[in-house]
């Protein structure tokens, strides 16, 4: 599923069977396998291997499963792609992604595979995290590299190091970069994501700072911890008054459709377009937040 | 005009009484002019560990009883059966109210055939790790607080000796699990257990490390129960009686099933200004009260008292007046023992006050809400906190039976897994709580309610719980883990396990090492 809710992307080390085992009860909207930064290099094998039979074995349910693969260009890169098509991962990510080619490169490969086993072309989704200056530079030609592409990512740290910078706690030095990507990925109809944040003891910096990329457009934060969910999927909550707000917009709409009119209008005003699909955002929302029910909404919208 | 003296002889010869003369009252205490404080340091009741042992008359095949409110840290247990050993004594039953891994000396004293039979709530580490391969001849028994408290009241457990260690006791023998003195070495709060201990058995020999001048008021085990009192170098290792600080954990699967539970208890019916709760002691049961917290003050909502092992989470509460009172039989971490040193309404109650079975009084019976953990649960709710999954006993009963009886409505927290060992099972490895008294079982996979309570899973679906039948937990366990293949038990039965009122619930096997 292209579309979908991606508030949370919660990071799971690929080596890590008691945490794959059981990542998606913590009710996070993507876990993210890792075969990447998170394995040694004597470890590849063994945690391709996990994340293969974990993908085989485990019921995520509604839970979006994602691989990080390791990059086309290592020894490890198309081994990943071929173990995790096979065990029919939803998403598969590509890291410190720059340029359109590397997207097409693991498409093809995918592709491969695909047929190989007989699954229809195309199934297998590609995300892309931007992790250095090209790769931001280069970020609507990745978003748009490909039909898989369902989002783009920010990588913050080794943007931060290749930017010759470090993170502060304001991620001033990440603006642009932030920007750009969300910009990118909407221009391109896919989502945005952004990066994570490492310090678990820090909670008040961790909401500011989702606070403000909710605020910048993003569709969720790439997570490192279950105790990152609740509060990120607060935040992405819409308020009591968004959510009445939102249903005066859509009773509005329903009884201009039951009188037959193409104009909609609440209090007297006309109601443009925006504000209709934001409206219909906000409940859609609140309702996969859990925040309201299909009854109180009266149906489906 | 009546005459007095006559009167007096006559009404004495009515009521069997003797007439006072001078010389009459020759057996009771002289009077003694010497200033008190010189006086108290002469008590008699002290006396070294040895001679208190001759003196309390204990043989052979006697039964000598401990507590263990100094858990981990306990020094008194390995320090008297060493000293009984080397006095000679043989055959003796140790009734401990629960051992830890470091009594494991005591293998080598029951193989020299010191102890021979040991009645306990849980055993741990090398000491269970020896018994579940078949150390003893005698089965271990296994009773639940409640039921040890019972038994110790009905006789079933006689007491020859008790050997109470104490954080404090004054010259006369009044003691405590601290002391308002302010000079403990170490501290364990309430004595509840000893308690049961010092007022049934036939001698009670205090241990202390804190001679502390008379009166040590509040007393909790008083000195007209105390026959003697030995002077020793420690009665226990304050870092592992209990842990110093408030615990909060931050094991994400921990956060995740207290947060469920809390959220069961707050839509249960049974959360409502004036309830009543306990909880358990192991991190998930710690995290539900900082949950519970946060919905008492949401909804304005207080308890009336909370009962059993006390945490520092408790009192954290109970000053901040959410809950009203706390009845302490054990003190979990040096902020609940000192909790019950300062506070006023934070008391020590004895085990029988706590849980016994057979009365109606008991502090449990009075329960709204009880929240306790679980090493493993089955489809009939059946619940484990004795035996793993290797089969080899590494837990205690502690009050879970008693109080899951006892209260309105039991909670248990238990993860569906627990790395490659499933939780939720066709049938527990040993049954210690029997499934008709657990209501609820919260796991990180969904909330399983048992089917003699609608009551309470209506409630619980209404307020949006994800409530499934337990039959779908353990699919989804058997589905991530497979059968696991069958423990190794051999024939020879080493434990007994009783329900609260005594009789046989359970037996547990001996392990077979396979090579």
């Amino acid at each position: 599923m292209k579309e979908r809710l991606r508030r949370t992307m919660m990071f799971v080390p690929g080596n890590n069977p008691s945490m794959m085992q059981d990542a998606h009860i913590y009710g996070p909207d993507s876990i993210m396998l890792d075969l990447e930064d998170s394995v040694t290099m004597a470890q590849k094998d063994a945690a391709r291997f996990l994340v293969y039979n974990a993908l085989k074995t485990i019921k995520y349910g509604k839970t979006e499963t994602v691989v990080r693969i390791n990059p086309l260009s290592t020894p490890y890169g198309a081994k990943d792609i071929e173990a995790v098509v096979r065990a029919g991962v939803q998403v598969i990510r590509m890291p410190k992604t720059e340029t359109k080619e590397e997207v097409l490169e693991v498409e093809r490969e995918i592709a491969r595979v695909e047929k190989e086993i007989g699954v229809p072309v195309g199934k297998t989704l590609i995300m892309a995290a931007i992790e250095g200056a090209l790769g931001v530079i280069n970020a609507y030609q990745i978003a748009t590299a490909s039909p898989r592409m369902m989002g783009i990512a920010l990588g913050a740290e080794d943007y931060c190091a290749n930017l010759k910078t470090s993170r502060t706690k304001e991620g001033v030095e990440l603006m642009l970069a932030r920007q750009t990507i969300v910009v990118a990925a909407r221009a391109a109809g896919i989502a945005a994501l952004d990066t994570v944040f490492s310090d678990l003891n820090d909670m008040e910096t961790f909401e500011n700072e989702v606070r403000l990329i909710k605020n910048m457009g993003f569709d969720g934060k790439s997570i490192i911890n279950p105790r990152q969910i609740e509060i990120v999927n607060k935040i992405f909550a819409p308020t009591e008054r968004e959510i009445l707000k939102a249903k005066d917009i859509l009773a509005a709409i329903e009884e201009a459709k039951a009188k037959g009119s193409g104009v909609v209008s609440l209090n007297g005003k006309m109601v443009d377009k925006p504000v209709v699909i934001r409206a219909e955002r906000t409940i859609q929302m609140a309702l996969a937040c859990g925040v309201i029910t299909e009854d109180e909404i009266g149906g489906e919208i | 005009m009546p005459n007095k003296i006559n009167d007096i002889e006559k009404i004495a010869k009515q009521l069997h009484m003797p007439v006072y003369k001078k010389d009459w009252n020759k057996n009771t205490r002289k009077r003694d002019y010497t200033p008190r404080k010189d006086l108290q340091t002469q008590s008699e009741k002290i006396v070294d560990l040895e001679t208190a042992i001759k003196a309390s008359g204990l043989k052979d095949g006697m039964t000598i009883s401990f507590h263990h409110h100094f858990r981990n840290g306990d020094k008194i247990v390995n320090l008297v059966v060493a000293k009984l050993a080397e006095m000679g004594f043989k055959n003796l039953t140790l009734a401990a109210s629960s051992l830890s891994e470091v009594h494991a000396p005591l293998i080598e004293y029951i193989k020299s055939g010191v102890i021979t039979s040991i009645q306990t709530s849980g055993l741990r580490g090398d000491l269970a790790d020896a018994i579940s391969h078949g150390l003893m001849d005698k089965p271990v028994i296994f009773r639940s607080h409640g039921g040890r408290a019972a038994a110790i009241a009905n006789d079933e457990i006689h007491i020859d000796v008790a050997f109470l260690g104490a954080s404090s006791c004054d010259y006369l023998g009044n003691a405590n699990g601290y002391s308002r003195s302010g000079t403990e070495k170490s501290i364990c709060g309430s004595l509840g257990y000893a308690k049961v201990d010092a007022e049934y058995a036939d001698k009670v020999i205090i241990l202390t490390d804190n001679l502390v001048p008379y009166p040590n008021v509040p007393v909790a085990i008083a000195e007209s129960e105390v026959d003697y009192i030995v002077l020793v170098d420690e009665v226990g290792e304050t870092g592992k009686i209990s842990s110093g600080a408030l615990r909060q954990t931050k094991n994400p699967r921990d956060l995740l099933l207290a947060q469920i539970a809390a959220k069961v208890v707050v839509n249960s019916g049974y959360f409502y200004d004036g309830f009543s709760m306990q909880t358990g002691s192991g991190g998930a049961s710690l995290a539900v009260t900082q949950f519970i917290r946060e919905a008492m003050k949401e909804n304005n909502i207080k308890a009336r008292y909370a009962l059993g092992g006390i945490t520092g989470h408790m009192v954290q509460l109970h000053e901040e007046g959410l809950i009203e009172k706390l009845l302490d039989v054990q003190s979990f971490d040096i902020v609940a023992s000192q909790s019950l040193k300062n506070n006023r309404f934070h008391q020590q109650i004895n085990a029988n006050v706590y849980a016994n079975p057979f009365d109606n009084g008991s502090a449990i019976n009075w329960l709204d809400v009880v929240l306790l953990s679980a090493l493993e649960v089955d489809v009939n709710f059946n619940v484990n906190v004795l035996t793993g999954s290797n089969g080899i006993i590494r837990g205690a009963i502690g009050g879970h039976p008693d109080t899951s009886a006892g209260a309105a409505l039991s909670v248990i927290l238990c993860p569906l897994l627990r790395g490659r060992i499933p939780c939720v099972v066709d049938k527990v490895t040993t049954v210690i709580t029997p499934g008709d008294t657990v209501d609820v079982i919260v796991t990180d996979y969904g909330v399983a309610v048992n089917p003699n309570r609608p009551d309470v899973a209506e409630r619980l679906k209404r307020a949006r719980i994800n409530v499934v039948p337990i039959s779908e937990l353990k699919a989804i366990a058997d589905g991530v883990i497979g059968k696991p293949d069958p423990l190794p038990f051999g024939e020879k039965i080493v434990g007994v396990v009783t329900s609260r009122d005594g009789a046989v619930l359970d037996v547990i096997h001996e392990i077979v090492e396979e090579d």
